[in-house]
């Protein structure tokens, strides 16, 4: 866990005495709502379709058990009783009344979150993976850094008002949880050829209506020069992106229009000015972020212990263990993903209830500590292996424990139609309906890995594109319809998915996904082979005429 | 971006004019008598783009009451008004999923 100090605390609490006044004008009438508008989406407050709707950051995606417990509060005394993970490692809040809002940001500044830069035009939380610090072979904690550019960027006077909203990614292992190629930057810490730990830094990546992977602008940029790297990019996104035409503003786009060699050429023009200056970072000050990351005392044990070995004869207790329990850097522990995706339920939600139970299960199991990932999961990061078997009967008690992480219907959606005002179809039906469909579980390990995101409309906030399967809610003639495309997929190979062909209606989604599920059975060479891995093989063709020689 | 009152309006059918509450978010429709209800069948229902643009232009002037009025369709039937597209249906109706708590 990383300690605020006393200027974090400054801040939000400062924050949450200026939204009091700005909501109390607003009710008043002092304030109307276009003055009102920019004020509240400076602190993550939508409007929805039924409701506002209150977002909450979660900085690289680590809370503490009293930081969930806040959340769980203001779901059962503001909202009605549950809160939804989003695919950003926020919060959102989907019932809150406007008045309540105040109190409900207190109430959560007391425990150091809030909804600053979770919309607007600004850079917004800053995400990593979800397994940063515990999981073997990473070369630093890359929450670290996540948490150096969270201070650098926040409230950053020059920064507020980009062209559109910019979002940062980071990882520092091999394998990419965090999609750092469909952010606007994206960095992977890795060592150069001396040895030295620095910074890949990509940009241009995104999804929404134009999607594009990020492209490599420095192999290497050193800790020290990071900041002013970054910095420099901004900068020339700041100057020359679009103002015009909301569809254009992304700096995707910006990199697109003037290809990565020229936009280079503009930041390191940039860099040249900056490099030198106050953000190049001093080893102190790095280590004094660095110092305040508290690392939990581990005990020195064993992996594989005998409760371990006794439980493994429970073939629901495997099952489980085999897909939601990682590696630890630390022998003798584990990491332990919580499943928000049961059958028939909506992805990423939580009650009240079942946070409070996580908090109480991450008190005893996991140091205090509980990981947000933008799967839509929950994570404890530090549980020893003796307590997985006691830890897996009351996570099933708590409806966390469904064994289908990464599976089928391990699925990402965003909330659609039956919430937000963008969208064009509804998603979680969609969702609930496969879930039915791939609840048996040994139909499930039979697929293997395979990754199911749904958007409600082309802003993608389910990352359709790079789903293995993703689906795209569009509306035709007042009806709902999807686009289904295939093997995309958002990890360190990530690609774009490939539209299957035309959009099918609602009624006939998950017959086609399944016919799509049942060619890719039928055409693998070996049961390891992925599902985006025959679709690389094969391309979209097999499947093609798999969904559309019957319909 | 720009007013709905700046746009062209143009409607093919039953419409009335709906707005999310300022105090709470809840959705809201406009009535003849210039006033908002939570009930589609109390709202006032237009059949002409001049009739629709003066109930905007009424529904707008509550800047304290209403946030984002805009024109909306609707089915006007035997047992009273209907949502016309599915948005409107899931505004009126709520969400159509089971939530994991009972509101």
């Amino acid at each position: 866990m990383y300690a605020y100090d006393e200027l974090d605390r400054t801040i939000v609490n400062e924050r949450v005495s200026e939204f009091r006044d700005q909501v109390a004008r607003r009710l008043s009438g002092e304030l109307t709502e276009d003055e009102f508008k920019t004020l509240r989406l400076m602190n993550g407050v939508y409007l929805q379709l039924h409701a506002y709707m209150l977002r909450i950051a979660i900085p690289y995606g680590t809370l503490s058990s009293r930081q969930m417990r806040a959340l769980a509060h203001v779901a059962r005394k503001y909202d009605r009783g549950y809160g939804h993970f989003t695919t950003r490692q926020n919060i959102q809040f989907h019932w809150i009344k406007l008045a309540d809002l105040p109190d409900a940001m207190a109430d959560l500044a007391e425990v150091g979150i809030h909804g600053m830069q979770t919309s607007g035009n600004c850079t917004r939380n800053v995400t990593a993976d979800q397994w940063a610090g515990v999981v073997p072979g990473e070369i630093e904690d890359p929450r670290i850094w996540a948490e150096i550019i969270r201070q650098y960027s926040t409230l950053h006077p020059e920064f507020s008002f980009l062209p559109r909203k910019f979002k940062f990614a980071i990882t520092a292992s091999d394998h990419d949880r965090a999609a750092i190629k469909v952010h606007d930057i994206g960095l992977r810490i890795h060592r150069n050829a001396e040895g030295e730990v620095g910074f890949e830094v990509l940009v241009g990546g995104g999804l929404g209506r134009t999607p594009f992977l990020a492209k490599t602008i420095n192999e290497f940029v050193s800790h020290r020069d990071i900041l002013s790297y970054v910095e420099s990019i901004l900068r020339v996104y700041n100057q020359y992106g679009r103002r015009d035409n909301i569809y254009k503003a992304r700096i995707k786009i910006l990199v697109h229009e003037l290809g990565i060699e020229k936009f280079k050429q503009e930041v390191e023009e940039e860099w040249r000015h900056v490099r030198d200056g106050v953000l190049a970072l001093d080893p102190s000050e790095i280590e004094e972020i660095r110092s305040r990351f508290m690392y939990p005392a581990y005990e020195t044990l064993s992996d594989q212990p005998e409760e371990l070995r006794k439980a493994a004869l429970n073939p629901n207790f495997e099952r489980w263990r085999e897909n939601s329990v990682a590696a630890h850097k630390v022998p003798g522990y584990a990491i332990v993903t919580l499943s928000l995706k049961p059958v028939g339920g909506t992805p990423g939600d939580a009650t009240a209830q079942q946070m409070d139970r996580i908090a109480d299960l991450a008190d005893k199991y996991s140091f205090g500590e509980i990981r947000v990932g933008h799967e839509q999961n929950l994570a404890l990061p530090h549980v020893a292996q003796r307590d997985l078997p006691a830890l897996w009967r009351a996570l099933d008690e708590a409806g966390v424990a469904t064994p289908n992480v990464n599976l089928v219907s391990d699925i990402i959606s965003c909330p659609g139609l039956d919430y937000c005002s963008l969208a064009n179809a509804r998603s979680i039906p969609i969702a609930q309906e496969l879930t039915r469909r791939f609840a048996n579980p040994d139909t499930a390990a039979l697929i293997g890995r395979l990754h199911i995101n749904i958007s409600g409309c082309i802003n993608a906030c389910g990352h359709h594109h790079v789903g293995h399967i993703g689906i795209l809610g569009v509306e035709k003639s007042g009806e709902e319809f999807y686009q289904i495309t295939i093997g995309g997929r958002a990890d360190e190979q990530a690609e774009l998915g490939t539209l299957v062909g035309p959009a099918v209606p609602h009624e006939q989604v998950a017959d086609v996904i399944e016919d799509i599920v049942e060619a890719y059975l039928a055409l693998r060479q070996r049961p390891d082979e992925l599902f985006v891995d025959v679709v690389k093989r094969l391309g979209v063709a097999p499947f093609k005429e798999r969904v559309y020689a019957t319909r | 971006m720009t007013s709905p009152l700046q746009q062209k309006i143009k409607i093919s059918g039953p419409s009335i004019v709906t707005a999310n509450r300022t105090r709470d978010g809840a959705v809201i429709y406009r009535t003849s008598s210039h006033d908002w209800s939570v009930k589609l069948d109390d709202a006032a229902v237009v059949r002409t783009a001049d009739d629709a643009r003066a109930l905007l232009t009424d529904a707008a002037a509550d800047d304290l009451g209403a946030i984002g009025p805009y024109i909306a369709p609707v089915d006007v039937t035997d047992h009273g008004i209907a949502p016309g597209n599915l948005r409107e249906k899931i505004r009126q109706q709520g969400v159509t999923i089971d939530l994991l708590v009972s509101a």
